[in-house]
């Protein structure tokens, strides 16, 4: 018989497909993990609607628990309930080790011009806040880019959420 | 409630193709990042609200999308409209669609049903990104006359959905073009 605790063990072990340094459990996308006599259902929310691994994160889930035995269930939950915050605070200091500015925490109003534009982000590399905003859009939804002119690089700062 | 997230859903769809438009060949390369993640944040969008929806009426979020007629769709004039290359056009576009959008969404966030509430309120997190991208643009342009008519032309069009919109036929066209190809095909 799978325990939740087996289950958590399991999805922490699935890299992101767009950030494989992060684990989806360390990206916080994983909300809820229900054991049932065999089956297992995960409540799962994608970062960004606009995700393009959303189904391959769906389907590494699925796989990697049929491995351990068991049907799940994997139910996306688009609700306003997660947040960037979710993200682990071990998931954050592996995303900055890789040169990925983790997200600021959420406001209570959404973020702005002003704040994106403000020195208050810092750089990855060289914990540098001499940064400025280059676009607010990137490789995938989830992420703007930044420049540091402290240590002259450009890189990625992922979006509040 | 079903004609409401179909309104939104086809808006959102339509709005994502005619962004996508812009890619490889933006103004600036800044651009064709923002508008490529833009458009493919708004197919997502889409993508949530057909699925809504289509539990609903007993269908798919992809038989909504691309099953239906030409002239089934309730997406708005405005953003039917095949703008490329006119820059000034496109941003008076994003920026009159964004407003409306967020009207919109304000009232989805207060509906009864928790997943259409739940659901909009996590759109309208993500579109704040699109909405601060349209800001940015409408305070570099403000003073431009080619802005200013592109805002005024375009503005009645907003909730303008009494006919199929000019333009809707030819890109549904392209939309369906393969998944009517192969008959049969499951994707």
């Amino acid at each position: 018989m799978v325990t939740a605790a087996e289950v958590w063990d399991a999805l922490a072990e699935i890299p992101d497909p767009e950030i494989p340094v992060v684990s989806l459990v360390d990206l916080g996308v994983v909300r809820d993990v229900d054991v049932q006599e065999g089956r297992v259902r995960v409540d799962f929310t994608p970062t960004f609607l606009g995700c393009p691994a959303l189904e391959v994160m769906r389907d590494a889930m699925a796989e990697r628990l049929r491995a351990l035995g068991v049907e799940p269930e994997i139910r996306v939950r688009n609700d306003d309930a997660w947040s960037t915050d979710r993200i682990t605070p071990e998931g954050r200091e592996k995303l900055r080790a890789a040169g990925f500015a983790p997200p600021a925490p959420r406001a209570a109003g959404a973020p702005t011009l002003v704040e994106l534009r403000s020195a208050v982000f810092r750089c990855p590399y060289c914990g540098s806040t001499d940064t400025r905003l280059e676009n607010m859009f990137g490789p995938t939804p989830c992420r703007s880019l930044r420049y540091c002119a402290s240590c002259r690089q450009p890189f990625e700062q992922f979006k509040t959420l | 409630m079903n004609e409401q997230l179909l309104e939104a859903a086809d808006d959102e769809l339509v709005v994502g193709w005619r962004d996508s438009e812009w890619t490889g060949i933006a103004p600036l390369l800044e651009e064709d990042v923002a508008f490529s993640s833009i458009a493919q944040n708004e197919i997502g969008h889409a993508r949530a609200l057909y699925e809504l929806a289509a539990r609903d009426l007993g269908t798919t979020a992809d038989e909504l999308a691309f099953d239906r007629a030409p002239g089934e769709y309730r997406c708005s004039t405005l953003v039917a409209l095949r703008l490329v290359p006119d820059w000034a056009r496109t941003i008076a576009r994003r920026y009159l669609y964004e407003q409306a959008d967020e009207r919109r969404l304000a009232a989805l966030k207060a509906s009864d049903d928790p997943e259409v509430a739940g659901l909009a309120a996590k759109i309208d997190r993500e579109e704040a990104y699109h909405r601060m991208h349209a800001q940015m643009w409408f305070d570099r342009l403000q003073d431009e006359p080619r802005f200013l008519e592109a805002l005024e032309k375009l503005r009645p069009l907003v909730d303008d959905r009494g006919e199929q919109p000019p333009g809707l036929a030819e890109l549904w066209e392209e939309m369906t073009s393969v998944r009517r190809s192969v008959a049969g095909a499951t994707w």
